[in-house]
């Protein structure tokens, strides 16, 4: 049972004060978007074994959601950060550099 | 026989007498003693029957890796099947009888099994019941049934009679086991200045150290063990908790404790057991080793026992398993229960040394006491049924030629030593096998890792492979000083000085003779609990199962309740061997938690009875209560279903309930519907994005009713907007939506638009909310008086605050029922006295209350669709013909996008319509509309279903709504209706507004 | 004017801890910019105690504030003061972005007293409640088993809960039940 810590409380939360929301950093397509690009928005999901990025709520605290990025399969959490952006912030992209040199997700590395 | 010796047992009290009773017969022994121990005392060897052979089973070990020794304890409420008399604390007045016997455990039909066992190997139940197919169901399933299971179930009517808990406990370092391993690296993680939790399975400290001797710091183990407990418990960041065992080990430095208060002493106040939930930066498992029996024939007769077993009921509780005992071994430990067994005047007629060279020290040791020790041989057969009477000795090397028979009535068996590396497993830990001590052990650089990547497991003593006191003690030392310095701690522990007798190498030994003919090897027990025996691996591997996991599900070894504590190691050897491919290659199978089973009871924890699910209650729950209500539950809800009235039945009572609301008056708990205050500069923007319909056109002091998509286009919710003032909505939801549309919206709000000025707040429970339903509802708000409700002050979709009887109160003219009706929300404190209020008032109009069932009948005459009916996940607004409530003028709204994909614009989407039947029945409920011919897998086709279908009182007949193909352009054409039992019911289409269709009775 | 009830009407349990609903308690929640100087001295002033720091409790007597989340405190007063309360901090924050609701009937509110107190709660909560770890003043919102609280200590002796209302006799059962005399964890404040 895995603990995240909450970017806004600094609470080290356990899995059942969490809830999980899927992959981060989705872009939404709206109306005018074409089919492929908005079922890439719905449906298409990185799904990694390894480096990955996700939204969680604080749902049984403060109520926020905040972004983790976290390896698949070692439970490995490189850091937590506010949801209220469209990228990971630098200082995690280095963390994760520094544990999984060459490491992948979408358009980063 | 087994028996009391006169003097002995460290852990026994003698100036205390225990009475109990083993199947009806009573029996002492004394404080201090486990159920095992007394009953060994008593002569009482045979304790059970093995699950699938019934053979006459006796314990062979003394601690958590006990096989056969299962007892159902207790009675009634207090029965529980399956129950260690190894880890059984005796205490006054306790019962136990013994399993899986028929009639009784002296004679047992069962045992006939022993006798089939040719017939009887790996895989039987596969290949047997496999054919004729049609026997399976009604012969061998029955059959297989009333065999299975170990022990029995409790009555149906039991119910636990104790309380049981959780407890979360954080800390630095969780050291489990409360051997000298454990207590030494809990001294060094203390010292470190780290907070520490120790636990220790049994109720004593110091585990087998005491009982296998040797010197620590010049002291017996035994004294060395009370002055390091001393040292922890005066260290005010050390906890020690005996009784409590690690049960397993998961991710993030999770760790759980099964702590047993009263097992030992019922008449104890509190909750019988407790569930630790431990957080901990470093855990050291310092989880000791278990002993391994050896293969071969008659290893199970009651009487054969592990060496370290025998030395264990000595020394701990001063009892002999025999008089005469036989010691058989590859390795030098088990000279020590002949040296013990002789010095406390019993007689040793052989030790029987598969090794050609002998042992070290203690052999010699031995030999110095007279006893006669045979190198080179082992043990081709032991004599005896439920008893061993004798054994007989052959080479080891040969294939069981019988060279001497010795006459004995217990046996000491060792075949080496196997850590426990359970725990360290649990979370993925790594092993590597050990060759010179023929054992899996945790390989350090390859352990569990935490949330921070780093290692977050470390193993300390004999479950790290240390079995020798001076490396054990050292070992645990630095195992502890590191998880303290990895915790964030500093320091440095230097551990005693220990003498070790030095000692031979052990020689693997995986059956006995090493060349054992069929008959021996089919007599030859790996799995105790689950009757697998040598034979059965190695015809598993002749039948081509080579990975260990296939063999172990094939054969069952390993998956009794002891989990393979005893057989594994064993089980493994033999497959290696009859693959020819080494151990370490064949590999272990998986080990999971709990270590031991724990009791369901703890798993629940405070989570039974009226806590077993948190029951939500309107402020006028206790009302219902009081007048007969019949209970829905509506998520964790409970609402009125309806109130039956003397003899009449549900279906009465709602009809009774919906005839009231048409003609008179009726009453509604609406207080569970979601109400979610949304405000900001950008509220309506904001809910334009997230209704269908156009929300920020909406004028202050009026109403609309709304629906929710999800961005897959799907239907989630609906309900009234009401908008409080230029910059505030509260938007109601469904009672199921409440919290999960608040979170909709936070979710959209925090991750997509988080720069829109909007704040929400669910506010469900600040309000009491009271449906004031039928034509005479206006009058008796009217008589309570306070504010004008006539149509011209509140219009039907407007709201309005007030005072209302002297009640603070916010009423909004919106019906769900089509009829003239009032919502009307109050404080929640003022909830019941308004309840109780229009309640007392309305008594002129025959004020009725009315539950959920007469609300769904109420809104499916007038055609109102429900969520969780009409929809369920896959239905957009369109289907159900609420085009009107979807703007056209929007850009965009979530859901916009996706309705607009091909499949969601399909013309052939069912949709929704009216369906009246024939005969006026009510058709059945989510009854399918057949179509011609079938589909690809041959089942009929379908062009709709039923959603939602009721009893019409106001029409006197059923009516009801469903999804058709082409449905709307398709009134009054008769299609038919699957019904269970085989035919089929015709229905005509109609228009889904059975009632008032102009709106006119809302809207006087 | 009819007079409101709390959910137990001060309901009271005596273990190793006693547990007692707290009556009707002022709650006015307020959601708003922390950085907003304006709103930070209207909600202090409303309350009559300063801006709580990330996850503190703060209180004078009967008055206080709770720190929810980064955008929101709960203000403690009187039960009949809550709409005064409000009406003042509407007026002060008129024109500001803000969220200002009394919702002192929709939650619950317990105390629990005695030196067992952090075991009751580390019964129900994942959450640390050593002494050094959680002290006097601290807040912590959570689950207690299966439903969301928070909860936070006035002194080593004595925490405050609330709850949602609908859930009031599931949390007294549950902390009575935890607090049941026997059940002494003994770990903490013995």
């Amino acid at each position: 049972m895995l603990t995240l810590k909450c970017p806004y409380c600094d609470v080290q939360a356990e899995e059942t004060e969490l809830h999980a929301g899927g992959e981060a950093h989705l872009t939404r397509h709206g109306p005018d978007s074409s089919d492929d690009s908005f079922e890439s928005y719905l449906f298409t999901r990185e799904n990694p074994k390894g480096v990955h990025f996700e939204r969680w709520r604080h749902s049984h605290g403060c109520g926020k959601w905040f972004h983790a990025a976290r390896c698949t399969m070692t439970m490995e959490v490189f850091g937590t950060y506010p949801a209220q952006t469209t990228k990971p912030p630098q200082a995690i992209l280095d963390a994760i550099t520094a544990k999984r040199p060459g490491w992948t997700w979408r358009e980063l590395s | 026989m087994s028996t009391r010796l006169p003097t002995g047992g460290r852990l026994t009290d003698r100036t205390y007498r225990v009475g109990f009773t083993f199947n009806g017969k009573r029996l002492n022994g004394f404080a201090g003693d486990t159920l095992a121990s007394a009953l060994l005392a008593n002569d009482q060897v045979l304790m059970g029957r093995s699950f699938k052979h019934h053979r006459p089973r006796g314990p062979v070990a003394s601690g958590a890796e006990e096989p056969n020794a299962l007892v159902n304890l207790g009675e009634g409420n207090r029965f529980e099947p399956n129950q260690r008399a190894t880890t059984t604390e005796l205490f006054d007045g306790l019962t136990a009888t013994s399993q899986n016997h028929w009639p009784s455990l002296e004679m047992d039909i069962g045992a006939i099994n022993t006798h089939l066992a040719r017939v009887l190997p790996a895989g039987f139940y596969y290949k047997m019941f496999m054919y004729p197919r049609a026997f399976w169901k009604h012969v061998y399933e029955p059959f297989i049934r009333h065999s299975a299971g170990l022990g029995k179930a409790p009555d149906a009517g039991a119910r636990d009679a104790d309380r049981y808990e959780h407890f979360y406990h954080y800390t630095d370092v969780l050291v489990v086991g409360g051997g000298v391993a454990g207590l030494m690296a809990a001294k060094a993680a203390g010292q470190t200045g780290a907070k520490v939790l120790l636990l220790e399975q049994t109720a004593h400290w110091g585990g087998r150290a005491p009982v296998d001797g040797g010197l620590i710091d010049g002291q017996t183990p035994e004294t060395w063990v009370t002055s390091v407990l001393n040292e922890l418990h005066a260290m005010p960041n050390v906890t020690l908790r005996n009784r409590t065992m690690g049960a397993g080990v998961y991710d993030h430095g999770y760790a759980l404790g099964y702590e047993r208060l009263t097992d030992h002493a019922p008449d104890l106040d509190g909750p019988r057991h407790r569930l630790w939930r431990i957080r901990a930066a470093q855990i050291v498992t310092a989880t000791g080793a278990i002993e391994r029996p050896i293969s071969f024939a008659g290893n199970d007769i009651p009487g054969v026992m592990l060496a370290s077993a025998v030395r264990d009921y000595l020394v701990n509780w001063g009892v002999s398993i025999g008089d005469r005992t036989v010691v058989v071994t590859n390795n030098d430990d088990a000279y020590r229960t002949a040296i013990a067994l002789k010095k406390a005047g019993l007689d040793v007629p052989a030790i029987i040394d598969a090794r050609n060279y002998g042992g070290g020290a203690l052999m010699a040791e031995a030999q110095g006491l007279g006893i006669r020790v045979e190198q080179g041989r082992g043990i081709a057969k032991v004599l005896g049924g439920k008893r061993v009477t004798g054994v007989a000795i052959c080479n080891q090397q040969g294939e069981g030629a019988i060279l001497d028979e010795i006459a004995c009535d217990a046996v000491a068996m060792s075949g080496g030593w196997s850590p426990v590396v359970h725990l360290w497993s649990h979370c993925g830990g790594k092993l590597d096998w050990d060759e010179a001590g023929a054992f899996f052990r945790p390989r350090a650089e390859a352990g569990p890792t935490g949330a921070d990547g780093k290692p977050f497991v470390s193993v300390a003593g004999a479950a790290d492979g240390h079995m020798a006191l001076a490396s054990l003690l050292k070992d645990a030392a630095q195992t502890g000083t590191v998880a303290g310095n990895n915790a964030g701690f500093s320091g440095q522990t230097s551990a005693p000085d220990a003498t070790d007798v030095p000692e031979k190498p052990l020689e693997p030994v995986w059956l006995m003779p090493q060349g054992a003919r069929y008959d021996l090897r089919m007599k030859a027990w790996l799995d105790y609990q689950n009757d697998v025996k040598v034979s059965d691996v190695q015809l598993a591997a002749r039948e081509g199962y080579e990975s260990v996991e296939h063999t172990k599900r094939y054969t069952t070894l390993g998956m009794a309740t002891d989990q393979g504590k005893l057989s594994n190691i064993n089980g493994l050897a033999t497959l290696s061997n009859a693959l020819g491919e080494a151990i370490p290659e064949v590999g272990t199978t998986t080990f999971r938690p709990p270590y031991t089973p724990i009791s369901m009871g703890v798993i629940a924890g405070e989570a039974r009875g009226p806590l077993f699910q948190p029951i939500r209650q309107t402020p006028i729950h206790a009302w219902h209560e009081n007048h007969d209500v019949h209970w829905e539950p509506v998520g964790q809800w409970r609402r009125p279903y309806c109130y039956p009235r003397g003899e009449e039945d549900h279906a009465q009572a709602v009809i009774r309930e919906v005839k009231a609301v048409r003609q008179s008056l009726g009453l509604l708990d609406a207080s569970t519907l979601g109400k979610i205050i949304v405000k900001g500069p950008d509220a309506g923007r904001f809910l334009d994005m997230l209704y269908t319909n156009m929300m920020s056109t909406l004028k202050p002091g009026k109403c609309r009713y709304g629906l929710m998509c999800s961005e897959n286009g799907f239907l989630i919710d609906d309900g009234v907007v009401a908008r409080l003032d230029e910059d505030t909505f509260l938007c109601h939801t469904t009672t199921g939506g409440a919290d999960h549309i608040h979170a909709h919206m936070e979710e959209w709000l925090q991750t997509e638009w988080w720069d829109w000025q909007v704040y929400t707040a669910n506010v469900t429970e600040q309000y009491a909310q009271i449906a004031v339903v039928g034509p005479n509802a206006r009058k008796l708000l009217e008589k309570l008086g306070g504010m004008n409700v006539s149509k011209e002050a509140l219009p039907f979709m407007t709201w309005v605050d007030g005072t209302l009887g002297g009640f603070p109160v916010r009423i909004f003219r919106i019906s769900f029922s089509g009829e003239l009706s009032y919502e009307i929300a109050t404080p929640a404190g003022h909830g019941r006295a308004l309840w109780d209020l229009l309640y007392a008032k309305g008594a002129e109009w025959n004020i009725t209350p009315y539950g959920t069932e007469a609300l769904h009948v109420l809104r499916a005459e007038k055609g109102f669709i429900m969520i969780g009916d009409e929809t369920d996940g896959t239905v957009i607004p369109q289907d159900l013909g609420l085009d009107w409530a979807i703007s056209k003028k929007k850009d965009d709204y979530l859901g916009k996008r996706a309705q607009a994909r091909s499949h969601m614009t399909d013309p052939s989407r069912w949709k929704l319509v009216g369906l009246m039947t024939e005969d006026g029945s009510v058709l059945p409920e989510g009854a399918y509309a057949v179509a011609g011919g079938t589909n690809a897998n041959d089942q009929r086709n379908t062009q709709g279903r039923v959603t939602s279908t009721y009893f019409s009182p106001t029409l006197g007949r059923g009516i009801a709504m469903g999804l058709v193909l082409n449905g709307p352009d398709r009134m009054d054409e008769v299609i038919e209706f699957t019904h269970v039992e085989g035919f089929t019911v015709p229905a005509r289409i109609v228009d889904p507004v059975f009632y008032d269709p102009e709106g006119e009775k809302q809207n006087v | 004017m009819s007079e409101p009830i709390s959910a137990l009407r001060r309901a009271r349990y005596e273990g190793f801890v006693t547990v007692e609903e707290a009556g009707l308690q002022g709650m006015v929640q307020i959601r708003g910019d922390f950085d907003s100087e304006i709103f930070t001295r209207a909600v202090s002033s409303a309350a009559g105690v300063a801006m709580p720091a990330q996850r503190e409790a703060l209180w004078e007597g009967r008055q206080g504030l709770l720190w929810m989340s980064p955008d929101e405190v709960m203000l403690l007063c009187p039960y009949p003061e809550a709409d005064r309360a409000l009406a003042r901090l509407t007026n002060d924050l008129a024109g500001t972005h803000h969220l200002a609701l009394n919702v002192s009937d929709a939650r619950t509110m317990f105390t629990l007293e005695g030196a067992g107190l952090r075991e009751v709660l580390a019964k129900l909560a994942p959450v640390d409640m050593a002494p050094d770890v959680f002290r006097p003043g601290m807040l912590r919102r959570t689950r207690l088993a299966q439903v969301a609280a928070a909860f936070w200590l006035r002194s080593d002796t004595r925490a405050e809960v609330i709850c949602f209302r609908s859930v009031a006799p599931y949390m007294m059962e549950l902390l009575s039940t935890a607090a049941a005399t026997g059940s002494e964890v003994g770990l903490h404040g013995d």
